[in-house]
């Protein structure tokens, strides 16, 4: 019923083309095993795709229209437009705050691990981020896949335990009193920050108020900023 | 499992680094490797929590040392073989064995694009009863499983404060091993920082856990 890490070793081991079997050619060529290099995974990667499809049991276009969602689509620009949204229609704050699949879905998004949205708000004194400790859980329908940080040993260890030194890294500065509350994505719900509506944008349209929204600010890792035309800032 | 992928308040991993235009794979084999998954997983052989758990049994040191999708490579690998997709003399081949039908793929474009904009929802439409209700103060059960569990490591035996019930999802200690998904109660769980880790914590701040209700017991 269950793998455990022997069976695991074992198939890695036999398989050839795995990811993790020592690659001959370049053990020849160097005389040294090293980790994969691209150049090896890409011809693996290809490799598996011809045999699945050969088998039947892939579409490549099915394969290519996955891809092209989620490089050309499907991106945070979605996920800006519902907090821009929410920013300049205080209706629609309440329905994004009370049932995020219903409002996120009255703008056309939703659908793969965006099943289960919450929107957590930030105000002067509340400062929400988002991580996955286990994984790499995010909100895709809104974001996009995840940057690479998302998913990286630092952020996802860290975060939890010192939430005030990540955030410095990120160049978010937040004064001693705020409340940080840090979301673990451990189970299927996928959480969106509202970032708090910068001073200043009062007469920006709902266009102009989603270019200023953030990938970051939306993970909770940035806040949005404004700056006047002609200021000197 | 106490892996290595249950990352939440380990130290030292290094700072973390914002990549400027990032791009949303890297190398064209990571968009392969992610849409194949996809695809197979349309013939519903699996679940997403065997997947996550196939990727939990990269051995520590390769699960650090690899990128996301290199990991995902090897997990993906692992688990056709384990069911029945292709063999290993398939893989080390990279040819179909012969004699064998070929089958219709499972995964279709439009069937791709259903996919995308309905998700695999795993809430479940059941009339399970709550064992906790939003308030209540509950403790994370110092449980130490050896399969696949979704209760991090750092909130074990800790106190918190039902946030708010999600409502009944699938299980995935159980579902991962197909054992059924056993539904029940997932709840935001507040555990206050200084809960956590002690003086450390600011004491205004907050970690909020989603939580089974098998996860937890009455403080």
């Amino acid at each position: 019923m269950t793998t455990t890490r022997r069976d695991f070793l074992a198939t890695v081991a036999a398989t050839a083309g795995g990811a993790m079997a020592p690659d001959l050619n370049h053990a020849q060529q160097h005389d040294h095993e090293h980790q994969a290099v691209p150049s090896d995974l890409t011809l693996r990667v290809k490799a598996l795709e011809s045999l699945l499809v050969e088998k039947g049991l892939v579409d490549r276009s099915a394969l290519d229209a996955l891809v092209d969602a989620y490089e050309h689509k499907i991106g945070p620009r979605n996920g800006a437009r519902v907090v821009a949204r929410a920013w300049a229609d205080t209706a629609y704050k309440k329905r994004l705050l009370a049932d995020a699949d219903a409002a996120i879905a009255e703008l056309g998004y939703g659908g793969m691990q965006g099943e289960h949205m919450v929107v957590v708000e930030n105000t002067p004194k509340v400062h929400n981020l988002v991580v996955c400790t286990l994984c790499s859980c995010y909100p895709w329908p809104v974001l996009g896949l995840p940057p690479v940080w998302y998913k990286s040993a630092p952020y996802r260890s860290r975060v939890v335990i010192d939430p005030r030194g990540v955030l410095r890294e990120f160049g978010t500065q937040l004064s001693d009193d705020v409340e940080i509350r840090v979301w673990d994505s451990t189970a299927e719900i996928r959480y969106l920050v509202l970032p708090e509506r910068p001073a200043g944008t009062d007469n920006l349209n709902e266009e102009q108020l989603a270019a200023l929204v953030t990938r970051d600010a939306m993970v909770g890792v940035a806040k949005t900023m404004f700056v006047q035309k002609g200021s000197s800032a | 499992m106490n892996g290595v992928h249950d990352m939440g308040g380990m130290q030292d991993m290094g700072p973390t680094h914002d990549e400027q235009n990032e791009p949303v794979f890297h190398e064209p084999w990571e968009g392969r490797v992610f849409a194949l998954r996809r695809a197979i997983g349309a013939w519903r052989k699996w679940n997403i929590d065997a997947t996550r758990y196939a990727i939990e049994l990269v051995p520590p040191a390769d699960y650090l040392r690899m990128s996301y999708y290199e990991r995902q490579f090897a997990a993906f690998l692992e688990m056709l073989v384990q069911h029945n997709f292709v063999t290993r003399e398939e893989l080390e081949n990279s040819v179909p064995a012969s004699g064998l039908p070929k089958a219709t793929p499972a995964l279709s474009v439009e069937k791709a694009n259903i996919l995308i904009t309905k998700g695999v929802p795993t809430k479940r439409d059941v009339r399970v009863d709550p064992r906790f209700g939003v308030g209540q103060r509950v403790r994370a059960r110092n449980v130490h499983p050896v399969g696949h569990t979704r209760l991090p490591r750092y909130a074990r035996g800790k106190t918190g404060v039902i946030d708010r019930d999600h409502g009944v999802f699938v299980f995935p200690d159980t579902n991962a091993h197909f054992l059924g998904e056993k539904p029940q109660h997932v709840y935001s769980v507040r555990f206050a920082a200084r809960e956590l880790w002690g003086e450390q914590g600011a004491p205004q701040d907050s970690v909020y856990i989603d939580m089974w209700d098998d996860y937890l017991e009455p403080a």
